[in-house]
């Protein structure tokens, strides 16, 4: 008796100890939310989608979702280029980019304080104008037109325009003059961009740069806006 | 009467005979069409026949290899521009043997040298569902080859030496269950395409099967599937490799880089008979053998040096997901201590991962997977050198220091 029971104790013990250790490793999981999810964003973007001092990488948060949503599309698809994007998007479905967009667009983090202006007096007024009143002459409408007038955008897929830094501002603009960043046809923003001299895209990029946080840091409401041509990427 | 009412309905039964056969072969079985599509997914037909954005089945994606660019071929039903004029008899010649019906040779980047082993059955079945796809007219783009390989008759001379020709035959000695594992890992799975050493004329070495390999162009390492120092699985439960493969995470690690793809797009649509089987062949091909000792050279001052940068990195930077002691917190956060991946002879994988970050595939079984953040922007060479060492090093892992010119030459590694 003593014999047999001697193994089968020593059975019982082996089976004890991988169940104890296993329940023991389940217990620390990663935290079950979006912000331990999108973690691989912070190092450019920031921990809460503000932008970071990299002024080659814009803020996220409070864009509205539609817009965010399609850039992940592009990103994952290719349409829009940028290889460390494209590659961390490549293998995730629509619904996952679209919680990721949702996510991004709710935060309100803190503006960065604008950038003191380096340019002239004269390259900001021009970049105020084209800003607020467009170039008729030109065939240039105001930004303000589509991006609101306190240029925070409008759902569901026109991005608010502060809080990004001028490198970034005119590397976009260049991408849509010379076709590297595309939208859905209609591709107003590459209508535009194309009546833009190099000097106007240095001028607005200045401009915007320069402003200060929204008091409002949100976009105005689907349709709200009047817009003088149409958009692919927002739809009527 | 009876005489010519039996003459005419034989006559009519002559006449309908090869209209009903034709119409048996365009309207398969909605049966053997559903098997098609799977086996279809199992081969990931689509990963390679399907360019960024274009139309499924229709071809046109750049495959570059050391030799030029290849670019994939239209799979649809189209008659001019796709393999809508293909019997199932030329798709299993296309399968089984690498040849065109009119008997060309194809390039080896087809996986033809795996799906000879798909049986005929399973071969008609994915015939049949390639007829039921939307036929796109998209012809197929030349490929772009440099000297000499822009020569077919080439493919010859690589059959000989690489290409065995033969339907997959079970071995009566292991279950049903192995047997079928090993179908699906050496046929339609195609693992072997990377998972081997390729050599320099682009044929995966038999005699060294599964034993792992840089994938040209890429610059990723896959691991080899028979030595458990690397990502032999024989440490692994059956549910860790099952989990592994569908949800692309698991408690030993996740999957990043090409096999993110393979999961993606293929081995997550398998149903779990198959996937299991799968595991419990991939468990088998693993070597046995005791687990090697820790490391005990003593470190020279300069690697000294090297792990306490790498240890002061790692507590700033990756200990909070990862944990102090490399546990991370399975399996979203992949532990580091005892893992292989991070411990094999190259380092190009945990090199990659700290430079680029990544995320494992989005799959049904893990929708919202978490993500490792890149690091190329924040650290050096030196600082990446020293992090991915003191990984390779510390808790017991066993992998040999890298140099800051590994890690600076992987910056340019292509990422998409």
């Amino acid at each position: 008796m003593t014999y047999c029971l001697f193994p089968l104790t020593a059975l019982l013990a082996l089976v004890a100890l991988p169940i104890g250790t296993a329940q023991g490793q389940t217990t620390e999981r990663a935290p079950d939310t979006m912000a331990a999810r999108v973690l691989a964003c912070a190092p450019c973007h920031g921990a809460e989608g503000e932008g970071t001092s990299d002024a080659y990488f814009p803020r996220l948060a409070g864009k509205p979702a539609g817009y965010l949503y399609n850039q992940l599309i592009a990103f994952r698809d290719g349409r829009r280029k940028y290889p460390p994007m494209n590659y961390l998007l490549e293998f995730q479905t629509d619904d996952y980019l679209k919680k990721i967009a949702e996510y991004f667009a709710s935060l309100r983090p803190e503006f960065p304080p604008p950038v003191p202006p380096v340019d002239s007096k004269e390259i900001l007024a021009r970049g105020e104008a084209i800003v607020k009143n467009g170039d008729a002459q030109h065939g240039i409408p105001p930004c303000s037109a589509c991006h609101g007038p306190t240029l925070g955008g409008m759902e569901p897929g026109i991005p608010g325009l502060l809080g990004l830094r001028a490198v970034y501002i005119s590397g976009q603009l260049g991408g849509w003059r010379y076709g590297t960043r595309t939208a859905f046809a209609p591709d107003c923003m590459q209508i535009v961009a194309s009546l833009l001299t190099e000097d106007d895209v240095k001028a607005v990029a200045a401009y915007l740069s320069s402003r200060p946080a929204p008091a409002d840091p949100s976009f105005a409401p689907r349709g709200s806006l009047p817009m003088p041509l149409e958009c692919g990427s927002e739809p009527h | 009467m009876s005489r010519t009412s039996t003459g005419l309905l034989i006559g009519l039964m002559l006449a309908l005979s090869p209209v009903t056969t034709l119409a048996q072969q365009k309207a398969a079985d909605p049966a053997v069409i559903a098997k098609g599509e799977y086996l279809a997914r199992a081969g990931d037909c689509i990963a390679c026949h399907t360019a960024r954005e274009g139309k499924t089945f229709a071809g046109g994606l750049a495959m570059k290899t050391p030799f030029g660019t290849l670019y994939t071929s239209n799979i649809t039903p189209d008659p001019q521009t796709g393999i809508g004029t293909w019997t199932s008899d030329q798709f299993y010649q296309m399968m089984h043997n690498g040849r065109f019906p009119d008997g060309g040779l194809v390039y080896p980047a087809m996986p033809f040298a795996s799906y000879t082993q798909v049986t005929r059955e399973d071969s008609d079945a994915i015939y049949a569902y390639l007829r039921t796809v939307p036929p796109v007219r998209q012809p197929n783009r030349p490929h772009d080859l440099t000297f000499p390989f822009n020569n077919r008759s080439l493919i010859l001379g690589w059959r000989t030496l690489f290409f065995r020709e033969g339907e997959f035959k079970p071995d009566p000695t292991k279950s049903a269950e192995w047997n079928r594992g090993n179908y699906l890992v050496e046929g339609l799975g195609h693992c072997g395409m990377c998972h081997t050493p390729i050599n320099a004329l682009g044929g995966s070495r038999q005699s060294q099967a599964f034993e792992g390999g840089l994938i040209p162009m890429q610059n990723w390492y896959a691991p080899s599937l028979t030595s458990n120092k690397e990502t032999g699985l024989g440490d692994w439960t059956i549910e860790e490799i099952v989990d592994y493969l569908r949800k692309g995470v698991s408690a030993k690690g996740a999957v990043y880089g090409p096999m993110a793809e393979v999961v993606y797009n293929s081995l997550q649509y398998l149903n779990d008979d198959d996937v299991r089987a799968m595991a419990v062949y991939l468990k088998g091909l693993a070597q046995g053998g005791p687990p090697e000792k820790a490391s005990t050279a003593l470190p020279s001052a300069e690697s000294s040096l090297l792990l306490s940068l790498g240890k002061s990195i790692y507590d700033r930077d990756c200990a909070s997901c990862h944990g102090a002691t490399g546990q991370g917190m399975p399996p979203d956060y992949p532990p580091l201590a005892g893992n292989q991946s991070i411990q094999m002879v190259s380092a190009v994988n945990p090199i990659r991962m700290v430079l680029n970050g990544g995320y494992p595939p989005g799959t049904s079984g893990n929708p919202m997977p978490y993500g490792m953040p890149p690091f190329a922007q924040k650290l050096s060479d030196d600082e990446v050198a020293a992090v991915v060492t003191y990984i390779r090093t510390a808790w017991g892992n066993r992998g040999e220091p890298v140099s800051a010119r590994q890690a600076n030459e992987l910056r340019a590694a292509t990422l998409n």
